[in-house]
């Protein structure tokens, strides 16, 4: 019996394979404003109106899958999907696995923040997500590192008091310290992390990575993706 | 969903609640409710299947079947779950994919495997690429159900080994007195009679699938608690229903669903209980016969 629904399963699947290739885009869902899921239950925000437009500009179908962030790069290696457009900072250690576009975010300050502004970003307990730059820069720095699945969950853990202060994407950041009150606060300096955010695509993708990069270049020639960028991170961000 | 919700900010109250209740984000959170019955509800008879097939083939007099029936419960029973789950999942999926590629794209002469990367022909994509994504969901879910079939099957199969046993060889030595063939024996008298002996290690292991299934998530299914996390987390104004972290409110909500579950399966199977006892040579089938007399 489940042969057979598997069986009629991939048939169903993999009819009509000869058609044009959808494009599928890999994100987290989890990180506004770069890219979150919104109560409509569809993929929103600045990575998805730009990947919307660079598909459009590549004459490419595309569609949205959000993944956890943990798995993120294994599962573009597997097939699940063709690109990686997350948030995801060039560095080279995530060179060596995947590829990546030129960057359409210039390098971007990453900063702390805690409920106090006097809070010991050194020495303390400092909460980040797994597997970002921002976490591998607490481990080196000295101070206790915590990490956690996803980004809401680092704040929430300042917010708890398990730890001191969380180290994330300032763009990330500056929206829920606007919000909170006067609760939160930035502490210690900003710091410069990374070679700003490209997409990641497979190492063997190199005709869909050329396409993506035509794409982004055209779109910093023309100013559109400067005008992307301010209308989602405020008009104080570094743009090109 | 209602007009009235058009614009989130000017509401207030219960309007607000009734409107953010009803985001199509949380309209999916309630589908997953329904997902995670459905999954229960396909993966419990699969499991079983794979548990009586287990079990028949480890009592088989043929050594070889004897063999794969003891190496299967075995092994399953000894990986850990999470372990099975990230690996055997990711297997299965590349194995289908590896099959189709040979079978289509047999002129194909770059390597599959590259590195890290497992790379098929696009015709050869379960599903493929281009396939609406409630196809890509389906195809996540069958797999999780082979998955869970799998390994609860082997913990049955045990379950229904031991039960097999227990059935007193006097009840089968009489069938054959009455010139009953092995295969009647097996399927008049033994089977019959073996659920009673079954059933607690059964529901034991119904109960431990219930609170199991937070393990979809882990094979891209996306189930109550990763809705629940992702819908309690504090919200910006990015969002059109800012809130703070809200997730206590929507675990306990699922605290009370597994509850609700748990306690429904018990009085089923409570009832499944007395009605496997009757007439049995065992103490409670004795003791029903004693109320009855």
């Amino acid at each position: 019996m489940k042969n057979l629904i598997l069986t009629t399963a991939l048939l169903a699947l993999t009819a009509g394979a000869a058609a044009a290739q959808t494009v599928r885009m890999g994100t987290e869902g989890a990180y506004p404003p770069y890219n979150f899921i919104n109560d409509a239950g569809e993929v929103d925000g600045f990575e998805r109106e730009l990947g919307d437009q660079l598909c459009e500009m590549a004459g490419l179908t595309c569609e949205w899958v959000t993944t956890d962030w943990d798995g993120i790069i294994p599962n573009l290696q597997s097939g699940n999907y063709d690109t990686i457009i997350a948030g995801m900072s060039i560095t080279a250690e995530r060179d060596e696995v995947i590829d990546f576009t030129q960057n359409y975010i210039p390098p971007a300050s990453s900063a702390y923040m805690a409920l106090d502004a006097g809070a010991d970003i050194k020495g303390g307990v400092i909460a980040a997500q797994t597997g970002t730059i921002q976490a591998g820069y607490v481990a080196e720095s000295g101070a206790t590192l915590v990490e956690y699945a996803t980004p809401d969950e680092t704040v929430a853990a300042v917010r708890n008091g398990e730890a001191d202060a969380v180290f994330a994407d300032k763009d990330y950041l500056a929206p829920i310290l606007a919000e909170s009150g006067g609760q939160f606060s930035w502490a210690g300096e900003d710091v410069q992390l990374g070679g700003g955010v490209g997409m990641g695509l497979r190492e063997s993708d190199t005709e869909l990575k050329g396409k993506f990069d035509a794409a982004i270049s055209a779109m910093k020639a023309d100013g559109s993706l400067n005008a992307l960028i301010v209308k989602w991170f405020g008009s104080d961000v570094a743009t090109f | 969903m209602f007009a009235f919700c058009a614009d989130p900010a000017s509401l207030e109250g219960y309007s607000w609640l009734i409107c953010y209740l009803t985001t199509g984000k949380h309209l999916d959170f309630y589908w997953s409710f329904v997902t995670v019955l459905t999954l229960l509800a396909v993966t419990a008879p699969t499991a079983l299947a794979f548990g009586f097939g287990g079990a028949m083939a480890a009592r088989s007099p043929l050594l070889p079947l004897r063999l794969l029936g003891q190496i299967y419960t075995g092994m399953v029973r000894g990986i850990p779950d999470i372990v099975f789950f990230l690996f055997f999942v990711i297997a299965l999926d590349q194995g289908i994919e590896w099959l189709v590629h040979q079978l289509r794209c047999p002129e194909w002469t770059d390597p599959i495997r590259n590195g890290l990367e497992f790379r098929v022909c696009p015709e050869a994509k379960v599903p493929n690429n281009s396939a609406p994504q409630v196809w890509h969901s389906l195809y996540g879910f069958a797999l999780a159900v082979v998955t869970f079939a799998l390994v609860f099957g082997a913990f049955a199969a045990n379950v229904l080994f031991g039960a097999m046993q227990a059935v007193p060889r006097a009840q089968l030595e009489t069938a054959e007195a009455y010139g009953m063939s092995p295969r009647q024996v097996f399927r008049r008298v033994l089977v019959p009679q073996m659920w009673v002996y079954a059933l607690p290690g059964l529901s034991n292991l119904w109960m431990i699938l219930i609170k199991a299934t937070p393990l979809l998530f882990l094979l891209g299914v996306q189930d109550i608690v990763y809705w629940a996390r992702e819908l309690g987390g504090s919200k910006t104004s990015a969002y059109d229903y800012p809130h703070p972290d809200w997730r206590l409110y929507y675990f306990l909500g699922l605290l009370v669903f597994y509850l609700l579950m748990t306690k429904m399966s018990e009085r089923v199977l409570a009832r499944v209980q007395t009605r496997l006892s009757h007439g049995q040579a065992t103490a409670s089938g004795e003791a029903q016969r004693r109320a009855e007399a």
